[in-house]
Formats: structure tokens, C-alpha cells, sequence
């Protein structure tokens, strides 16, 4: 290997090892410190997923972190990233494969915003074109003005900041992103407009990503898993967010979830991963008495038109029996949701509708209904 | 007050001297210049070396103060007195005196700016794959540039006072002619070498400014915006 060469990089689908990093019975105490920082731990991290790393203050939660990079030695256990054992490489190689992004960003003062991205490609030796090239294509993707590449840090806003910290990560591609409280400096409003871009990014990037927070909220949203650490690096509890909301292992991982936990769950939830009701509906041909014994079925006041697979929109029972056709009195759904909303957003919708339904559509396309009973048999699972 | 009553008689600039001697002082400006120029460049490396010494061993930054503390605090006519019995009325000897009075100011500086680096800057850096030496280069040292030449700024405008001193033994620039004008009870050298050496320390000081902002475009910014 060339002693320049980032830590190799396998592509996401490499069947060999799903496991990007593997951290297996690590401990670390600190000089001088009577207790371990971290005792005997084990994780495992899969290639493209996020895994958020939460607990309380001296959960040791950061020291794993850096534990990957090399930034803290372990006392014992071996490391492994991406097959290799971390401790044998050469620490600046390892991390010339590893992006890092800190709470306080720790951009480089003296040097623009397009040379502090260029960093990791400049020490990589890529040539200037590459390097432009390459820096263009990453001011775009964190969604700055590209007017900006030529200011100083002290010229930006925080979350700007923040964008830049990123950008300059990704700069090399690297497979493995360490976070470290990396929005925790920016206001609320700021903070989760970065978390969506974020899992917006991780749609097309598919990095390993480890994201230390001491949100709660935040370790559940972005997470697609997460692992909860109590103090001493001890590890309470490791999945899906949704599956530890659901089945808390003890009594330490319900109180740090904390409450509405079942609020919490449904925002985990899409609604493509329920199974829909078609509801009350007819065509709009159908009449009065269809359209009312469909009402009496489903125990409602309304029924929905759909017609060849689109929905129309719904008629007051009241209104039926009238002269005029059915279609004349259809009103329409204000909100549609589609697959990709949560159960939060539909049980949302269904508390403040006429209706009490939450409408399921793709496009124009009627794909069911959803219910405050479905809603409670999927988080009752 | 004889100086003074012996003096009193005579107009305080001579026009015809200055005509006439123009080449001296010209040779003795460039002497004064020179003589600042190797003070600050040879204290400069010595104070790189041990300012970054004391910054990767901590443990040797107190002693390097003291050291160069004692230096800094020796009456400047004492110091001359002692090393002319060593190295004689030499250029040797001026610079010895002039390079000890530098050391405590600049290693002073570059240790404080070294250590102006914020922490998760550093961090940032080397998690990012930067090893010490081209971190020091790439990153701590332009970080710490504006600590740094503020150091040199203070050095050398106090060495080109300094020099005037040196002419106790014999090279002293400017400060030779001031030396002969008060001795040969004649004002006009002492004018011509004390407006000269000022006006040198007021001009080098100013470049300095203007230099530094030059240097670092990044620290003028931001002090625009905050």
C-alpha cells in the first residue's frame, strides 16, 4: 500500500463483511483515572448505516468515537475497520479514511472555505484540476452558495460552518464518517434543517456513519440504529430506535428515552410499512343504497369516490339521495399523504380531519386509508 | 551644563556638514539597518527552535524564560561591558548583546501564538490525517502568524534603539554619529543620528502593520465582521 492511500475502500455492496467497523471487547482508562472510561465493549457497524451513540455525560460515548480514528488508544480489544485491524495501520492513514465532523467544526481560520474542503484531497496529493473539480461538487452538495468558497470561516453563520465541517469530511470520499455532536452549536430551527439534509445525503451517499449526540431525539431520528451507553462505557442497549422504544432492555434505557415514547415510535414508522385499509368507498356510478350500505360497514358519516384507482375526493352521507349525480357533490381530501409519511403525520391528520382518516396516495394513485385503530395496532406489534 | 553652554553657540543643524557628508550617513543608516536585520534574523531562528522545543516539551519553557528573562533584564551598557573583555570591540559583541535582548520577546510570541490554536482546530487536523510536522507548517504556525510578527515588530524597533548603544563599541550605526556630536560637542550629528534612527524605527514599524495585514488577509476579515 502507498503510504499515502486512505485507509482501502470497499464498495457498500461487497458481500464479504457487511461489517465496516468492528470494536470488540474494548476498554480504555485513562491515565490516573480509578475507573474505566470504557470497559469491555463490542459493537459492530454495518457498511451505509448510521448508528447514533447517546447516553449521559461520562458514558464514554465520545471516547468510542475517537477510539475508531485513532484519537484515543484503547487499554485492550481489538479494533477493526473495514477488515483491517485499525491498530496495526499507521494512525494518519487510518484517518486519511475517515471523515470527522466536531461540535465546534474546527475549520482552519487562515484558510478559505474552498481550501479548508480541499484539505484531505491536498494531503492525498490529488492534482489542483481534481481538487476544484471535487470541492465544486461538494459546496453545491451541502448546499452552499458557491459564492462562499472564497470566504474566510470568521465570514460564516454557524450552520454554515457546520456545512463547511461536512463538505471538508466528504472531501475524499471517505467510507466511514465520525460526527461528534455535530449540530449540537446551532440554533433548534438550524439544527433540524441539518439533521434532514443529513439523512438526505445518506440517501445518495451511503457512508458508515457514527454520530455521537447527547439528544436523545436526535440519536432516534437519524439513527438506523443506535446504542444507548451508561456511565463507564457500558452498554445498555443496541438496535433500532423503533425497536427500543418498543421494548426498552431496563430500566436505565426507559428513563433516558424518556416520555412518549409511543409519539416517538410512530415517528419512526412509515405508512408503506402498515398495511392499508381501502375504506369506505364506491365508484362514482354506484348508487344511494350501495353507497350507504358501504357507510354502514364502515361505520361512517361519509363515503369515498374512487374511480378507476383515483380517488376523487368524499360525499357527506347527507347528501346522498339528492337529484343530482354523486360526482357534483365530491369534496375534495385537503391532505394526501404518501408512503413516506409517518404514522405521526397520519395520526396528526386523522385527529384533525372531518373525516378521521389519514388518505394514502402515490401521485394520484389511491392506495387506502388509514385509521386511529390501524395506528394503534401497528405501535400495539 | 557645559555641554549645553558650549553648545548653545552653535546653530543646531550645520546644512553645509549634512551636504557634505552625505555618503556617511548614508553608509551608516545601511550599518544601522544591517546591524538590526542579523540581531532579529539570528534571534528569530534561535527563538524558533526553542519557542518549539518549549512547545513540545513544556517542561522546557520555564527555564527558557528565566534564561532569556535574565538576558533581557541585564542593563543594555552593563552587557557591552561584560562581553568586550570576552570578544573585544567587535561586530561579535554587538550582536551577542543585541540577539539576547530579542530571545524572551519572540519566543514569548511564537509560544503564545502556537498556543492560540484553538484546540479542536488541532484536533480537526489531525483526525483528518495531518502528522506534527506539516500540522506545525500547514497549520499552527500561519494560525499563529499575527502573535508571531507582532513579536518581530516590538524586537526590532527596540534593537534599532538598541543599536544606537552599540556604538559604545564602535559599531553602532546612527548611533556612532549621535556618540561623536556629543563628545565633539557638535548638535548636528546629534540631530542627524537621532531624527535618523527614529524615523528608521517609526517606518520599520509601520511596514510591520502594513505587512501583517498583508500576511494574513483571514484575521483583517474577520475583525470586519465581528
Amino acid at each position: 500500500m502507498s503510504p499515502i492511500d486512505p485507509a482501502p475502500l470497499a464498495p457498500v455492496d461487497s458481500s464479504a463483511d457487511r461489517v465496516m467497523i468492528r470494536l470488540d471487547k474494548v476498554s480504555k482508562t485513562f491515565p490516573g483515572a480509578a475507573a474505566p472510561a470504557i470497559g469491555d465493549l463490542s459493537l459492530e457497524f454495518l457498511r451505509g448505516e448510521i448508528v447514533t451513540l447517546v447516553g449521559p455525560s461520562g458514558c464514554g460515548k465520545t471516547t468510542t468515537l475517537k477510539l475508531v480514528n485513532r484519537l484515543i488508544e484503547p487499554t485492550s480489544g481489538r479494533i477493526q475497520v473495514d477488515g483491517k485491524d485499525a491498530l496495526e495501520i499507521e494512525p494518519y492513514i487510518l484517518r486519511l479514511g475517515i471523515g470527522y465532523v466536531i461540535q465546534q467544526v474546527g475549520l482552519f481560520p487562515h484558510r478559505t472555505v474552498r481550501q479548508n474542503i480541499a484539505t484531505v484531497p491536498g494531503l492525498l496529493g490529488w492534482d489542483r484540476a481534481r481538487i476544484n473539480e471535487r470541492v465544486d461538487e461538494l459546496v453545491q452538495l451541502v448546499g452552499l452558495e458557491s459564492g462562499m468558497a472564497n470566504r474566510y470561516p470568521a465570514e460564516l453563520s454557524g450552520g454554515q460552518q457546520q456545512r463547511v465541517g461536512v463538505a471538508r469530511a466528504l472531501a475524499a470520499d471517505p467510507p466511514v464518517l465520525l460526527m461528534d455532536e455535530p449540530f449540537g452549536a446551532v440554533d433548534p430551527i438550524v439544527r433540524n434543517r441539518l439533521q434532514d439534509e443529513l439523512l438526505r445525503l445518506q440517501e445518495r451517499l451511503r457512508k458508515t456513519i457514527v454520530l455521537v449526540t447527547h439528544d436523545i431525539d436526535e440519536a432516534i431520528k437519524l439513527g438506523d440504529k443506535m446504542a444507548l451507553l451508561n456511565v463507564g462505557g457500558v452498554l445498555e442497549q443496541f438496535g433500532k430506535p423503533e425497536e427500543i422504544l418498543r421494548e426498552p432492555a431496563n430500566e436505565f434505557v426507559n428513563r433516558f428515552i424518556g416520555g412518549e415514547r409511543g409519539l416517538k415510535r410512530l415517528a419512526l414508522i412509515t405508512l408503506a410499512e402498515i398495511e392499508l385499509d381501502p375504506g369506505p368507498i364506491v365508484s362514482p356510478q354506484a348508487d344511494e343504497a350501495e353507497a350507504r350500505a358501504v357507510m354502514e360497514k364502515h361505520g361512517t358519516d361519509w363515503v369515498g369516490v374512487v374511480e378507476k384507482g383515483n380517488l376523487l375526493g368524499w360525499v357527506w352521507g347527507s347528501d346522498l339521495g339528492k337529484d343530482e349525480p354523486l360526482e357534483s357533490r365530491v369534496q375534495w381530501f385537503k391532505v394526501k399523504l404518501s408512503p413516506k409519511n409517518t404514522l405521526r403525520e397520519a395520526l396528526d391528520e386523522i385527529i384533525t380531519s372531518r373525516t378521521q382518516v389519514a388518505v394514502v396516495c402515490e401521485g394520484d394513485r389511491y392506495l387506502g386509508m388509514t385509521t386511529l385503530e390501524q395506528i394503534r395496532t401497528a405501535v400495539a406489534r | 551644563m557645559t555641554l549645553i553652554a558650549d553648545t548653545l553657540g552653535q546653530p543646531l543643524i550645520q546644512w553645509s556638514w549634512l551636504k557634505a557628508h552625505g555618503g556617511v550617513i548614508v553608509s551608516l543608516v545601511l550599518q544601522h539597518i544591517l546591524l538590526t536585520g542579523i540581531a532579529v534574523g539570528i534571534g528569530f531562528a534561535i527563538s524558533m527552535v526553542l519557542a518549539i522545543y518549549s512547545v513540545r516539551h513544556r517542561r522546557a519553557y520555564a527555564p527558557v524564560t528565566w534564561l532569556t528573562g535574565i538576558m533581557y533584564t541585564i542593563p543594555s551598557i552593563a552587557l557591552f561591558g561584560f562581553l568586550v573583555p570576552l570578544t573585544g570591540y567587535t561586530i561579535l559583541s554587538a550582536e551577542i548583546g543585541l540577539v539576547s535582548y530579542t530571545l524572551l520577546i519572540l519566543i514569548r510570541n511564537i509560544v503564545a501564538g502556537i498556543d492560540s490554536v484553538p484546540a479542536e482546530v488541532r484536533e480537526a487536523a489531525i483526525a483528518m490525517g495531518y502528522r506534527p510536522t506539516r500540522l506545525l507548517l500547514q497549520i499552527e504556525l500561519p494560525i499563529a502568524l499575527p502573535t508571531i510578527v507582532a513579536g518581530l515588530r516590538i524586537a526590532t524597533v527596540t534593537t534599532i534603539g538598541l543599536v544606537t548603544i552599540t556604538s559604545l563599541i564602535t559599531y553602532g550605526g546612527l548611533g556612532l554619529l549621535i556618540l561623536q556630536g556629543l563628545q565633539s560637542f557638535f548638535p548636528t550629528k546629534v540631530v542627524v543620528g537621532s531624527v535618523l534612527s527614529i524615523l528608521l524605527a517609526a517606518l520599520t514599524d509601520a511596514a510591520f502593520v502594513v505587512g501583517t495585514r498583508a500576511l494574513t488577509p483571514w484575521a483583517r476579515r474577520k475583525a470586519a465582521t465581528a
